[in-house]
């Protein structure tokens, strides 16, 4: 029946028997998605590579061999390793940016705290002068009360 | 540069397929033999009519680096049949992602600090700030918004792929590991 036939079946131009292995993946809606996976591997590697694998992993591995086709043909020189370099490149800038940014906050957060200390210690010291200051006025009042006598 | 064939030394690839290596044979420059795996791997992946036609599509100082690339895709295609080298796009994906978000998280601890939002415990004096007001950093324009939108041709799976295997560049520290796929039944 022409009109039930998979994607891959229109292509090699063969009929589509029932237990097609490229039918469940490669709908007649969608005829790029096979011309790009044949241009690349090839119909029979393809099917090989199916029929190797459980049946529940084998629309996984037809999406990822169409995403690894469909690089390849946007890149024929590197395909989607093309893809993981850039990828590794951005996560060592993101690395390196990451590394900076930390220890940018690890230097304001001791050099806020240096200063909060300072401040402290400035503001103990004082409050030390405070306290000795009024322990001589005391005294000074004390002494002078005894050396008078009685008023 | 891998090493022309000798004449009397086919190269891996005519070895392989069992035929005469001829002076100028498009495998030759690439497929020495020594390295007779790299093309059992290209051969069973791709296919050497395949890779034949590819080569020829290309300029000559472009084609070393696409049998690399096709031996690297063919070498992890072999590995783990279900998802090939796009399961390690996925994982390096996630790293991007998590990496962003770090990074977004430590940005926005540097502008808390450089506003003297985060409290550091200790009371501060009237009328004088301890710490310097500094301008947020400026991060290249790439790390400003999500590493993924662009137009790059991003991996962008119907449903996520998960992570088959380690790989060797795997730090362990992600917790985006799938134990559940790249079961490959060779």
């Amino acid at each position: 029946m022409n009109s039930g036939r998979c994607a891959a079946c229109r292509y090699l131009r063969r009929r589509c028997p029932p237990d097609c292995i490229f039918s469940p993946y490669f709908p007649p809606n969608n005829p790029q998605r096979f011309a790009s996976i044949h241009k690349i591997y090839g119909a029979s590697n393809v099917a090989k590579l199916l029929l190797r694998l459980p049946t529940h992993l084998r629309a996984e591995a037809a999406d990822s061999l169409n995403f690894e086709a469909q690089r390849r043909i946007e890149d024929p020189v590197y395909g989607c390793v093309g893809l993981i370099f850039l990828l590794q490149q951005h996560i060592q800038n993101a690395e390196s940016q990451l590394a900076k940014t930390q220890a940018e906050i690890a230097v304001m957060k001791s050099q806020a705290q240096h200063s909060q200390t300072s401040q402290f210690e400035a503001e103990s010291d004082f409050n030390n002068l405070l306290h000795q200051q009024l322990d001589t006025v005391e005294n000074l009042s004390f002494s002078n009360q005894t050396s008078s006598g009685f008023m | 540069m891998a090493s022309s064939s000798s004449y009397n030394s086919p190269c891996a690839a005519c070895k392989l397929l069992r035929r005469k290596c001829m002076p100028g044979c498009i495998f030759a420059p690439y497929f020495p033999p020594e390295e007779p795996q790299k093309f059992v791997n290209v051969h069973k992946i791709f296919g050497a009519s395949n890779v034949t036609k590819l080569l020829n599509e290309l300029l000559p100082h472009q084609r070393e680096d696409a049998v690399n690339s096709l031996a690297y895709e063919a070498e992890a295609r072999v590995r783990d049949p279900v998802y090939g080298c796009v399961g390690a796009i996925s994982f390096l994906q996630r790293q991007v992602q998590r990496l962003q978000k770090e990074l977004d998280a430590a940005n926005a601890d540097l502008i808390r600090y450089a506003c003297n939002e985060i409290p550091t415990g200790l009371p501060t004096a009237a009328g004088s700030s301890s710490v310097q007001p500094l301008t947020p950093r400026n991060r290249p324009s790439e790390f400003n918004r999500r590493i993924g939108n662009e137009g790059g041709g991003f991996y962008q799976p119907p449903g996520a792929f998960p992570l088959p295997y380690s790989f060797p560049w795997n730090d362990n520290s992600s917790g985006d590991m799938n134990d559940g796929g790249g079961e490959g039944g060779m």
